[in-house]
């Protein structure tokens, strides 16, 4: 896109929100008065891509009456049946059917049809009006025309860098100023979750202070960045993509071993690999020359989906299952795009068509896997092909796999077969309907694959690396934002289609994405920006004037409050308490479950149908280490909103339920956790108050005010005047967990601060980001 | 007719409200918006959605689903054979199989040797059903249910299959037909969850059942299906620790909210209210789950009817029992499994187990819930997830056979909630093969479930990533034949 375009673009952007955020009861005609120009990309494509696109859009097959809205030759053109007339005349409303047809007082003319169940508001239909009016432009999609950076907005006192500009300009639109800074204890609260899922201690919060020291907030940052913590928790938004598990998820859902592959991906994180090559390795470090054992294990990516085991299926079928789920997953989690909806029939919304779906399935056609290799009594750890990791590459390239045992670990990867499996566009989307041949090739709305690529999975890598690509860049930096902002510059991070959410800040996602890019696509370095501007510092309190203006938080005039993700709910709880145990890595861990939970819904066969819970420090691991059996994920981390790891997910939802009350209650993990920290607290005070105060520091991560001292002293004398009066609830109650109850640490006085610390884990600010 | 005229009065404003809403709001979760309780920050927007669904006067309030998991043979339960018997042993004409894809279990078999039902057959009812001699208990409620013996579905294997009876696509992480029930009207009781499941297993050859079954897909998570267990916690983490009275929980409770206000006090962030709001759910659900799963106090007279099964935890006959008394406090969604129907092999033998493991409590279910004047509104469906093949898996033997998996006819039940009693639906060949009258796919079932219930299945609609998702994906008629 040429720079004056983005200009014009961006310029009524901020006009369309005031449309799509308004209040329905306010007028629409106020509304539309103040827009001089109405945009097609912000004000009409959305409109018309809900409402008319289904039926009058890209998909040829399911196009009614010839009519096409989604391209500027279609809507400019004769009526098929009366070529008097015209679909929209730009500038002419008269002789524009759609004008005619959208305002029907007929059922039988009115669009969109009644039976649709769509329906146009007032406002839509004064804004198409008005849009053709003005002359009908039609613009190429935002999402599809490579980003550029725009000028900067100004400098101001409160702005910090680039991201802050853009910010500030945006809320200062909306009628809204920036929140104060927030506390130093809140940030370096807010930045250890951020980077590496992981409370600050009490250590760190005193060493770092006020900032007034030695240590500043970008010394805070930088040794965040660089603690191995970091690559544990981009990992879990990276397992949430790759629908990563430790099981191959059909019916008898037996065991199999890619946990080196997740560990691949800590490592990569915490090396900082460019995020370019970091896609490139896991699409097709196969076949980069002279691959070795890492760059193949990183493919392993494309082999994350579920795998049938179940006896008589039909091998095509399930080998093309598999493809399809490839070609789902890289597009959605890497182009944010919803390329399966063309699958069946040409997308209904987006310009992909069934042919473009399959040439991009066609890059991942060609492997030697097989759809089934045998029921779950010749299930093996991995399918082919297979990558063979031994000792000796174990103390070589692969140093960061956590393997103990002597015996060879086995991962499934990709391959390439040495003659090119033909790839048929199949009628439905089903996989015994083969119609045209396709070659390889990518969608060429988004950018036209270059003649001089390799047509196979690595010129897939160098088309979506490419600095034109319009797609990659954005997506992975809204990923990140989305992250840390709770949501993304565009909200719905896996669809930057028509569909998909306008960006609130588009001129902001561009640089950022323009500046990744010429920046080496350095992760790290894109972290430090977003964490060092004071966008990202500002204080949490939300204001009677934010509920009212921006409840959603889309201006950024307050930092969110967010409540944690469920790994980083279990890494709070034993990190704090001490229990934790960091290591780095490794095959994962079976912690407390309750009892019976595999067990009532297996077949019974297969290593997976009883659940043998473990040992020693294995419950102690960070929440990303435990095992996902795919037919029963874990409970407790569903319950908290995990993805169940089934299909690529990019984003998970937040809710507040009664069930998590009760975990957090009740789960054996957090009863330990309180028990071991309060005998810990009460041997090292021997004093009610200290051991309150200390604990509510490693826990919430800040002082105590004195109205909570008070609060919590008043329940600890409480409880301990319980156990007093009742001294046989004190070992039942301590008694909870495997971690040795020791006979110094069964006391009444133990037993009360326990159920103190508790409750400082049930409270709403422990368990959230804020 | 001044209430007709109110009432379409009403109606019209409904209507308007929600077309207003479907251009405004997009994809909120509705459901999230009916439990009240447990959820925080209703508008009044959201309190006038409520009344925008149902979309019309619905028959049933709440469904009862005992899926029959593995596929129980149609030959040997419902549709009635004789063919079979005479043709014993003679290969399945071409003409009959057609282009029908088989299983990677008999795609090899060189022979494919019809065979007829071990079980004898009669004839009960005032619709002179036909029913096999394992399900006595069913037979005797024949003229309270209707038998749907053209049932078809696109699966031939099982994790497919129940994935596409449960949330209308074989593959993908989409919302289980409970969870649509719950997003779309909510729970009639705020202290249980709108979608609860129970599984059991009989004691034939089985298959697993996984939790993506009752998963909300992309709907929120507060319409996942809540598992019962049998254990001495029925609800996961409900049961506070021994030590631990109702007092003391109280007490706790009540601190932690007492902390939660001051952290309210500095940042006004109303997901703390809502979060106080939770904890005071959680404390009655701990006492409302228990009452709700303890039969101590059923009369003789049910435990009669269900069977002395009924009292031993985690049987079918438990669950049904329990499905009962969950449904009655106004769960919307009661959704049991019972594993053990995949008989390929040893039919005769292990079907007969299976049917006495659910024979008189399904029959004691319909009986209880019609004593109760319940089942008019409750909508109960027993079935499995495919028919099975009129031909042999493996070699016949004298008095034993096994059937493979058959997509293209099979049967199931259903009772109460608006449905056709004492009815036989559909037909079949005289092979048993290929529906000769009346198909119902299992899209056009769900159809007709939502309908019962008040919904039309193509306007109860969830925005997910740019695509407007169904039950019933893009196909589905509702079954009109099939409505009293």
């Amino acid at each position: 896109m040429t720079y004056p375009t983005i200009n014009r673009l961006l310029a009524f952007a901020c006009i369309g929100f005031t449309i799509f955020s308004c209040n329905q009861k306010e007028s629409s005609e106020i509304l539309i008065s103040e827009i001089d120009q109405v945009s097609y990309n912000f004000h009409i494509r959305p409109i018309l891509s809900d409402k008319c696109f289904a039926c009058h859009g890209p998909d040829a097959n399911k196009r009614e009456s010839e009519l096409r809205l989604d391209t500027e030759a279609g809507a400019y053109a004769a009526l098929k049946d009366d070529p008097s007339q015209f679909v929209i005349k730009p500038g002419n409303l008269e002789e524009s059917t759609v004008y005619h047809r959208i305002t029907s007082e007929d059922p039988g003319e009115l669009m969109p049809p009644p039976e649709s169940n769509l329906a146009l508001s007032e406002t839509e239909i004064q804004l198409i009006k008005k849009w053709i009016e003005q002359g009908a432009k039609y613009e190429p999609h935002w999402a599809f025309v490579a980003p550029e950076k725009s000028p900067l907005p100004e400098e101001t006192d409160w702005t910090t860098n680039e991201i802050d500009r853009f910010a500030l300009k945006k809320m200062t639109e909306k009628g809204l100023q920036p929140n104060p800074e927030a506390k130093p204890h809140e940030l370096i609260k807010r930045a250890s979750l951020d980077l590496t899922g992981l409370p600050p201690s009490p250590e760190v919060l005193d060493r770092f202070g006020d900032f007034s020291g030695d240590l500043t907030y970008e010394d805070l940052l930088d040794g965040l960045l660089s603690d191995p913590g970091f690559g544990e928790k981009m990992a879990i938004i990276w397992m949430d993509i790759s629908r990563y598990s430790d099981s191959y998820g059909y019916q008898d859902d037996n065991i199999r071993t890619q946990w080196p592959y997740r560990d691949w991906v800590i490592h990569a994180f915490n090396e900082n690999m460019s995020y370019d090559q970091f896609i490139t390795w896991q699409l097709a470090g196969d076949l980069l020359p002279n691959a070795n054992k890492e760059q193949i294990l990183a493919t392993a990516f494309n082999r994350n989906h579920k795998y049938t085991e179940e006896g008589g299926v039909i091998d095509e079928e399930y080998r093309i299952e598999y493809v399809l789920d490839k070609t789902n997953t890289v597009s959605k989690g890497l182009l944010g795009i919803t390329m399966e909806c063309a699958q069946c029939h040409d997308h209904k919304y987006d310009p992909f068509s069934q042919k473009e779906y399959y040439e991009m399935f066609a890059f991942f056609n060609n492997t030697p896997e097989k759809g089934y290799q045998g029921d779950v009594s010749q299930s093996k750890p991995a399918k082919t092909p297979i990558l063979w990791v031994d000792q000796e590459d174990l103390s070589g390239v692969m140093s960061f796999i956590n393997y103990a045992d002597t015996s060879k670990l086995s991962v499934s990867v990709m391959g390439e077969l040495d003659e090119q499996r033909p790839t048929y566009i199949l009628d439905r989307g089903v996989y015994d309907a083969p119609t045209v041949e396709v070659e390889p090739s990518t969608p060429s709305s988004i950018m036209k694959f270059p003649d001089d690529l390799e047509e196979n999975r690595l010129g897939l890598a160098k088309w979506m690396t490419a600095r034109e690509n319009p797609l990659t860049a954005r997506v992975f930096v809204n990923l990140m934002w989305q992250e840390i902002f709770g949501q993304g510059i565009v909200k719905s991070a896996g669809d930057f289609g028509m569909q998909g959410d306008l960006p609130t800040h588009p001129e902001l996602l561009d640089w950022l994405a323009v500046d990744f890019i010429e920046n080496g696509w350095d992760i790290k370095r894109l972290m430090k920006q977003i964490l060092t501007s004071s966008t990202y510092k500002q204080s949490a309190i939300i204001k009677d004037k934010h509920l009212k203006t921006d409840p959603e938080n889309l201006y950024l005039a307050r930092a969110p409050r967010l409540r944690l993700p469920a790994e980083n709910i279990q890494d709070l709880v034993l990190a704090s308490s001490g229990l934790l145990v960091r290591k780095l890595g490794g095959p994962s861990v079976k912690p407390y479950m309750p009892e019976g939970i595999w067990e009532a819904a297996t077949s019974g066969r297969g290593v997976l149908a009883t659940y043998v819970q473990d040992k020693g420090d294995k419950l102690y691991r960070r929440g990303l280490y435990n095992f996902i059996k795919l037919t029963v994920p874990p409970p407790k981390a569903i319950i908290f909103d995990s993805s169940n790891r089934d299909r690529c997910e990019i984003g998970r939802s937040r809710t507040n339920t009664p069930l998590q009350a009760l975990v957090m209650m009740n789960d054996p993990m957090i009863l330990e956790a309180s028990r071991v920290l309060a005998g810990k607290m009460w041997e090292e005070n021997r004093e009610e108050e200290k051991a309150i105060a200390t604990s509510f520091k490693r826990i919430v991560c800040r002082d105590l005010t004195s109205k909570e001292k008070s609060i919590l002293l008043s329940y600890y004398e409480d409880q301990l005047e319980r156990f007093k009066e009742n001294p046989d609830q004190i070992v039942s109650s301590l008694s909870v967990g495997e971690y040795p109850l020791e006979e110094k640490n069964i006391n009444p006085e133990t037993a009360a601060l326990m159920q103190v610390i508790v409750s400082i884990y049930n409270l709403e600010e422990t368990i959230t980001k804020s | 007719m001044e209430k007709e005229i109110l009432e379409e009065g009403l109606n019209h404003n409904r209507r308007k409200f929600l077309s207003r809403l479907s251009l405004g709001v997009g994809s909120l979760a509705l459901g999230s918006l009916l439990v009240p309780d447990l959820f925080s920050g209703k508008s009044e927007a959201e309190e006038a959605m409520m009344n925008a669904l149902p979309h019309f006067a619905p028959k049933a309030k709440r469904v009862i689903y005992l899926f029959q998991n593995g596929a129980p043979s149609q030959l040997e339960s419902f549709d009635y054979k004789p063919e079979l018997i005479k043709r014993m042993g003679e290969e399945l004409p071409e003409s009959i199989r057609g282009t029908q894809r088989l299983t990677g279990m008999t795609a090899g078999q060189s022979s494919f040797p019809l065979v007829g039902s071990n079980y004898k057959f009669d004839q009960y009812g005032e619709s002179r059903a036909w029913i096999s001699e394992v399900f006595p208990h069913t037979a005797g409620i024949v003229d309270d249910i209707c038998i749907v013996k053209s049932m078809h579905t696109d699966a031939i294997n099982h994790d497919p299959a129940l994935t596409f009876f449960q949330t209308g696509a074989q593959v993908g992480n989409r919302p289980s037909m409970g969870s649509w029930l719950s997003y779309g009207l909510g729970s009639e009781n705020s202290n249980l969850p709108a979608f609860s499941v129970l599984l059991s297993r009989g004691r034939g050859n089985g298959q697993g059942v996984y939790s993506k079954l009752w998963s909300n897909g992309f709907l929120d998570a507060t319409h996942q299906g809540v598992q019962f267990s049998n254990s001495e916690d029925p609800v996961l983490y409900l049961k506070d620790p021994e030590s631990m009275s109702r007092s003391e929980r109280r007490k706790m409770i009540d601190q932690i909210a007492a902390m939660n206000d001051l952290s309210m006090n500095q940042f006004n962030d109303p997901e703390i209210a809502a979060k106080v709001k939770q904890y005071e759910m959680a404390y009655r659900m701990q006492t409302a789950v228990p009452e709700m799963t303890d039969i101590s106090k059923e009369p003789e007279s049910i435990i009669k009817l269900y069977g002395p099964d009924c009292l031993v935890p985690g049987t079918y006959a438990a669950n049904c029992l329990l499905a009962r008394k969950l449904s009655e406090s106004g769960v919307r969604f009661v959704q049991l499994y019972h594993q053990g129907w995949d008989q390929h092999g040893n039919l005769p033998n292990e079907m007969r187990l299976q049917a006495e493991d659910v024979d008189q409590a399904s029959a004691a279910l319909i009986t209880d819930l019609k004593q109760r004047g319940l089942l008019d509104e409750t909508l109960v469906i027993w079935g499995g997830e495919f028919g099975r093949t009129n031909y042999c898996q493996g070699k016949i033997q004298v008095d034993n056979y096994g059937r493979d998996h058959h997509p293209r006819a099979f049967s199931i039940w259903m009772a109460g909630g608006g449905v056709k009693s004492g009815m036989v639906y559909g037909e079949t060949d005289e092979f048993g093969y290929n529906i000769t009258e009346n198909p119902v796919h299992v899209h056009d079932f769900q159809a007709t479930v939502l309908h019962l219930m008040g919904i039309d299945h193509e306007r109860m609609t969830y925005k997910h990533l740019g695509r407007r998702y169904r039950l019933t994906d893009v196909s589905g008629q509702v079954v009109k034949d099939l409505i009293a």
